[in-house]
């Protein structure tokens, strides 16, 4: 993939300014009150802003805003620093991805021709116009040869959001605008393509301003989220950690909902959490090993390890004299990429006060405990990381 | 003379006249396309000049078709002339709503990718909406032949081309056998184009509306 992974690199650059709003402000003639109210916000490059509010906050007019959809009343808008009046609107518009809900895909054209719109309008010949419609398919996950001459309409809702988000690609801009673009998809999907989509991002590192009306939505897909109150205005911009482990005063708390702490717990994934040791044994180990283990620990279980490290089992120690009995099975340990929030998703669900981690590649990391999480919520909320870019931490 | 003995004798008349009906529908038809096409695009996105265009055009439908070919000598004298203009201003009203309403119909969230995509306004209404509009025109352009295929016969009153001359020929003789053999002949001219000319927009619809098949 050389076009798609090309992106902002690691370290300084990642703090770059890329979508600056300068006092912008839009107002609709016959409407007392202003759409969007001298809005100022810096949008760094490489990372995903998520603007967020109820309906009729200001955000889609933000973000219309950015490739001139809609022409603000006053105020500047400024990309890669320089202001986006200097060049014609269509010419602007094809440096900015574009997707929104359903994906607003040209239903008389195939898969291909669709997402082959921008580069075609920027005059690639047709061999690099192909090979780039075959890269992003193969990008959003589906299979060239099945589905470039397809009709959106044979396609799922699902397919047709993906290939919208490949349209959006196509002429490999910096910056994506994305309106809703998983609101139209089932609950189960959405999260799959939220998932997927995150994979992309993290591949291609575009400045993306990603517009929903759900708060989960928002903290789940933003490094920074942006949350409107009425009228455009901006009340609170900042990390998912910050908002949620200190939301401003009034809306943004009563918006949040209730839950934030545990809301927190999906921020953090289990790689980047230092993990206790436990006790363990192994699968072989004979019966006066188990005992010798077992008195030596004050837990109430060991950790059985199997062929190449793995756990597979919980053996409970009882009684006085410290006695191990039956061992348990362990069906399913959390993996690197598992939240906080899965962890003890995973311990209420198996009734356990503990749960198992495993590393990539399966073998025993350490184990997690209600405990942990209780002091991980603690710290946290006292000294929320100021770091924008919250899956990278630690 | 039985029928078959006098279509023997006449059709190459018969043949003339269905051949100059078909010509002069698709000519009108074609102006009402270069008129109405660009008179809709201009004003399907405004309020009052659309809603007069639309009245316009259906106001001219109401004029009763003697009336209008007849009124039509004055400036225009006699023959093909006024028979494609009054005919043009018939199809007028389907052409023009329908490509109006076809245009307006599309989906928003369309038409504002195209423009997102970086598409000027020229190629969004080329290549993307009136694409899209397309079978909403088609069928408006089936509507105005069928209705030109029978109104077109009126032309003959004004010394136009057409199957209208049979029919007309068929009342002068009124009274003679061949008036009603050449009455049939007229009619069934008609009657064929009419379904020769469905055929064929059944066959054009289906092969210039891809992406609606699948649906």
């Amino acid at each position: 993939m050389p076009d798609v992974t090309r992106g902002t690199p690691e370290g300084g650059a990642a703090d770059r300014t890329m979508i600056r709003l300068d006092a912008l402000t839009k107002r609709y003639p016959g409407q007392s009150e202003a759409a969007v109210d001298a809005l100022t916000l810096d949008i760094p490059a490489g990372h995903i802003v998520t603007f967020v509010g109820p309906s009729g906050c200001g955000k889609t007019t933000t973000m219309k805003l950015i490739n001139r959809l809609i022409e603000p009343t006053s105020g500047r808008v400024h990309l890669d620093g320089r202001d986006v009046t200097e060049v014609p609107a269509p010419q602007l518009r094809r440096r900015i991805g574009y997707t929104i809900q359903q994906g607003g895909l040209f239903p008389h054209r195939t898969v291909a021709d669709n997402i082959a719109t921008v580069p075609r309008l920027l005059g690639w010949d047709r061999r690099r116009v192909g090979e780039r419609v075959d890269e992003l398919l193969h990008l959003v996950g589906l299979d060239p040869k099945t589905y470039r001459r397809r009709y959106p309409k044979q396609l799922s809702g699902g397919q047709q959001q993906r290939v919208g988000v490949a349209r959006a690609l196509g002429g490999d801009p910096q910056v994506m605008l994305m309106d809703e673009p998983f609101g139209a998809i089932d609950p189960l999907n959405r999260e799959a393509l939220q998932n997927e989509f995150l994979r992309i991002q993290a591949a291609v590192r575009k400045t993306i301003v990603f517009v929903t009306h759900d708060m989960d939505e928002a903290i789940k897909m933003g490094d920074r989220i942006a949350i409107f109150g009425d009228n455009g205005r901006v009340l609170q911009y900042d990390t998912p950690e910050r908002i949620l482990a200190d939301p401003a005063e009034g809306f943004v708390t009563e918006f949040i909902g209730s839950g934030a702490s545990v809301r927190r717990l999906s921020l953090t994934r289990l790689e980047s959490v230092v993990l206790p040791d436990w006790p363990t044994v192994e699968e072989t180990s004979d019966g006066e090993t188990l005992r010798a283990a077992a008195r030596g620990s004050d837990r109430d279980y060991l950790l059985v390890l199997g062929d190449g490290r793995r756990p597979v089992g919980w053996l409970p120690v009882t009684g006085e004299d410290r006695r191990p009995g039956e061992r348990l099975p362990l069906l399913s340990p959390l993996g690197p990429r598992d939240s906080l929030f899965d962890a003890l998703d995973h311990m209420l669900t198996v009734n356990a006060s503990a749960a198992a981690v495993v590393d990539g590649d399966g073998r025993y990391r350490g184990v997690v405990e209600m405990d942990t999480l209780r002091e991980l919520i603690n710290t946290r909320a006292a000294g929320a990381p100021s770091s924008s870019d919250h899956l990278q931490e630690a | 003379m039985t029928f078959p003995e006098f279509f023997a004798e006449n059709w190459t008349d018969v043949l003339d006249h269905t051949v100059a009906h078909a010509v002069l529908v698709l000519q009108s038809l074609g102006l009402a396309v270069l008129i109405g096409v660009p008179v809709s695009v201009l004003t399907y996105r405004t309020g009052a000049p659309r809603a007069a265009v639309l009245g316009v055009a259906g106001l001219l439908l109401t004029i009763p078709s003697y009336a209008l070919f007849g009124l039509l000598i004055t400036p225009l004298g006699l023959g093909s002339a006024p028979s494609v203009v009054a005919l043009t201003l018939y199809a007028l009203l389907p052409v023009v709503r329908n490509t109006i309403v076809g245009l307006r119909e599309l989906d928003p969230a369309v038409i504002e990718s195209a423009h997102a995509m970086g598409m000027g306004r020229m190629r969004v209404l080329v290549t993307i909406e009136l694409p899209l509009a397309w079978p909403v025109l088609l069928t408006g352009l089936r509507v105005a032949t069928q209705l030109l295929l029978g109104i077109a016969a009126i032309a003959a009153a004004v010394n136009g081309p057409g199957l209208g001359n049979l029919i007309l020929d068929g009342l002068a003789t009124a009274g003679t056998p061949f008036a009603v053999y050449l009455t049939i002949e007229g009619v069934a001219g008609i009657v064929l184009l009419a379904v020769l000319f469905d055929a064929l927009y059944a066959i054009v619809n289906r092969f210039t509306t891809p992406g609606r098949l699948g649906a």
